[in-house]
């Protein structure tokens, strides 16, 4: 399994691509193996402001219901409507094409991991 | 599969329609006389409240409703066929000699409004549980009231903040670690808490300097389960209350796992501040379904002031509804809470007494680690320390060959047992939490043992179940395309 080296990743396996001052948020293929069959994604409303670690939304899936926790702080741009109807997706490429939301980032995010650090957290979290 | 349960529903397997389907015009259950009071016109005296069509329901005979409930419950699996070993769920049987007591003439049919010089038997017996209560949790005072565990919970917060507000405080967060019961943070939302989790040390136990750390001045309790969902007992927990004590807060211990501790250790000498019961659990009370529940409180003295009303108490030689308590949280549930229940969990405890209790949690124990002792190398432990009433395992010595914890799960099915807890708590990968309780004897436990046996030996990994009423069934296809509604058109 790899991660881009682009992004920014949240111990709860979210990821964040910043560009200037917009950002994609998307879970990785890490939290998509956990997760299983996933059945639902609830997304944040357009407009929706958030500050970073808030929850933004859940994915469902056949073993558990889990939160979306914003990497960033800011506003919802965009929601990924092709997840919204066809959830079981988010399988086939995590990291491109399903992204969750766009945002515009309002506070620069803090304490997040980069890649090889996030791939040091995912090494540690299978020891369980 | 000579371990397979043939006791239940196999020849007679009907095809159920819905009532709906069965419906035929004037068919009916009852005879309603004819009308003897003169007729209004209810269109003009209801207006717009009045109904223009009838309500569409099914118009079928008693026998058909009897036996249409009867044979639906046939294809349903519960505690009296066989093992159900849900972790964290303490399935355990419940004697039927509760059901007698409960649904005699006497007890069922005592109306709340009786007045007080008629309802002293029954009175008694809640004042009687309340002791008797007290003295298994070792807490200062117990209400009944609350009608179920995560009402309990609420009950317990809401007490809380009561009492922060007479402290002219408004202290907000409560400290809950990972493994904690999903209804903990839904509790503390409801009573206007916010929940701030605690990690689990790597032994499966919280630890002092984890809450020490997350100690701030918003701290206003720790919310633990003890012995905790994992199955460990929370050895630092005296320590915790030492802590939390020393800022004025609470330890709250969630008392969902008491069947592995009853008559062992009580709650209130390990520092317990308030600690709500699942009498459906522990006191071997009818469990599921949707209720009646009962989850009583026990709370330590500082927080009897605020315990619900009415209260009954013993006024010389005789019991009286005491409703004068000025710093109450009021009422939570309508009249006294669920009084058939608690009558249940009270013959239980008559039946068996003090040693017969502390009996209870030693072979509930016993029974997990029996299972853990068979299975350990069949399937893997993830967390290795000494087990009470339940035991974690998962399917990382099973998943490479195809086997992974559903499956495992959904062939248990095909056994005749009741799967396991799958999937949680979530701080285990593919958790399967297997709680037996003491009411199972030495061949059930042998015959859920030789089932994973079989499971894992065969490598068989095509779906299941096979022999149900409905086979093969795909749970992330049912989830994503959920038909909840009837068609009456179709």
């Amino acid at each position: 399994m790899s991660f881009p080296k682009d992004f920014l990743y949240t111990k709860e396996h979210e990821w964040i691509k910043v560009e200037g001052g917009k950002a994609t948020v998307g879970i990785t293929a890490h939290a998509v193996e956990m997760l299983g069959d996933i059945v639902h994604v609830e997304m944040p409303k357009v407009g929706a402001k958030f500050k970073q670690g808030d929850s933004f939304g859940t994915v469902e899936s056949t073993k558990t219901v889990s939160d979306l926790y914003m990497p960033a702080g800011g506003t919802v741009l965009e929601i990924n409507t092709e997840l919204k109807n066809a959830p079981e997706k988010l399988v086939e490429d995590p990291h491109g094409k399903f992204w969750i939301a766009k945002l515009s980032v309002e506070e620069a995010p803090k304490n997040l991991l980069d890649q090889p650090a996030y791939e040091k957290h995912v090494a540690e979290d299978a020891h369980h | 599969m000579e371990f397979m349960n043939k006791s239940t529903s196999n020849g007679v397997l009907l095809e159920e329609p819905t009532l709906f389907e069965r419906s035929r015009p004037g068919a009916r259950g009852t005879s309603i006389p004819t009308c003897d009071v003169p007729k209004i016109n209810a269109s003009a005296k209801f207006g717009n409240a009045f109904r223009k069509n009838t309500a569409r329901l099914p118009e079928v005979s008693e026998t058909e409703v009897v036996r249409h409930f009867s044979r639906l419950s046939t294809w349903n699996y519960a505690v009296d066929f066989g093992i159900f070993p849900l972790g964290s769920c303490t399935m355990k049987y419940n004697p039927r000699h509760n059901e007698e007591i409960a649904r005699s003439g006497e007890i069922s049919n005592a109306h709340p409004y009786d007045p007080e010089e008629w309802t002293q038997g029954h009175m008694a017996i809640i004042h009687d549980l309340t002791e008797d209560l007290k003295k298994i949790l070792g807490m200062e005072d117990v209400s009944l009231q609350a009608c179920a565990g995560a009402h309990g919970e609420y009950t317990g917060l809401a007490m809380i903040a009561a009492y922060e507000r007479s402290k002219n405080r408004n202290r907000r967060t409560i400290l809950a670690p990972d493994t904690s019961h999903g209804t903990n943070p839904a509790s503390a939302a409801m009573a206007g808490f916010r929940i701030q989790q605690i990690v689990t040390g790597e032994d499966g136990v919280l630890h002092p300097d984890t809450v020490r750390a997350a100690m701030t001045d918003d701290v206003v309790c720790l919310m633990i389960t003890n012995p905790n969902t994992i199955g460990f007992f929370e050895k630092n927990v005296k320590e915790f209350a030492e802590i939390l004590r020393a800022k004025d807060a609470f330890l709250y211990i969630d008392g969902a796992n008491l069947n592995a501790i009853m008559g062992i250790v009580r709650p209130g000498d390990f520092g317990c501040d308030v600690i709500q019961l699942n009498l459906h659990k522990t006191f071997s009370t009818p469990h599921g379904g949707g209720g009646p529940g009962s989850g009583p409180v026990g709370v330590s003295s500082r927080l009897v002031p605020f315990l619900p009303i009415p209260r009954v108490e013993k006024a010389g030689n005789k019991f009286v509804m005491q409703y004068n308590k000025p710093q109450t949280i009021g009422r939570v549930k309508a009249f006294f809470g669920n009084y058939g229940v608690m009558v249940r969990a009270w013959a239980y405890i008559k039946s068996l007494g003090s040693e017969g209790l502390r009996a209870v949690s030693e072979n509930a124990i016993i029974n997990a680690n029996y299972l853990k002792a068979k299975l350990s190398n069949v399937l893997a432990v993830p967390l290795q320390n000494a087990n009470l009433h339940e035991i974690i395992f998962n399917d990382n010595a099973t998943k490479v060959g195809g086997l992974d914890t559903t499956k495992i799960a959904k062939r248990l099915i095909d056994y005749g047992m009741h799967p396991p807890t799958m999937h949680f708590p979530l701080c285990v990968k593919n958790a399967i939490m297997v709680e037996p309780t003491e009411t199972e004897d030495r061949t059930e436990l042998d015959r859920f043992v030789n089932a994973v046996k079989e499971i894992v030996s065969s490598g068989d990994t095509g779906a299941a179940p096979v022999r149900v009423f409905r086979e093969k069934i795909d749970e992330a296809k049912a989830a994503r395309e959920l038909k909840l509604k009837y068609n009456f058109n179709r």
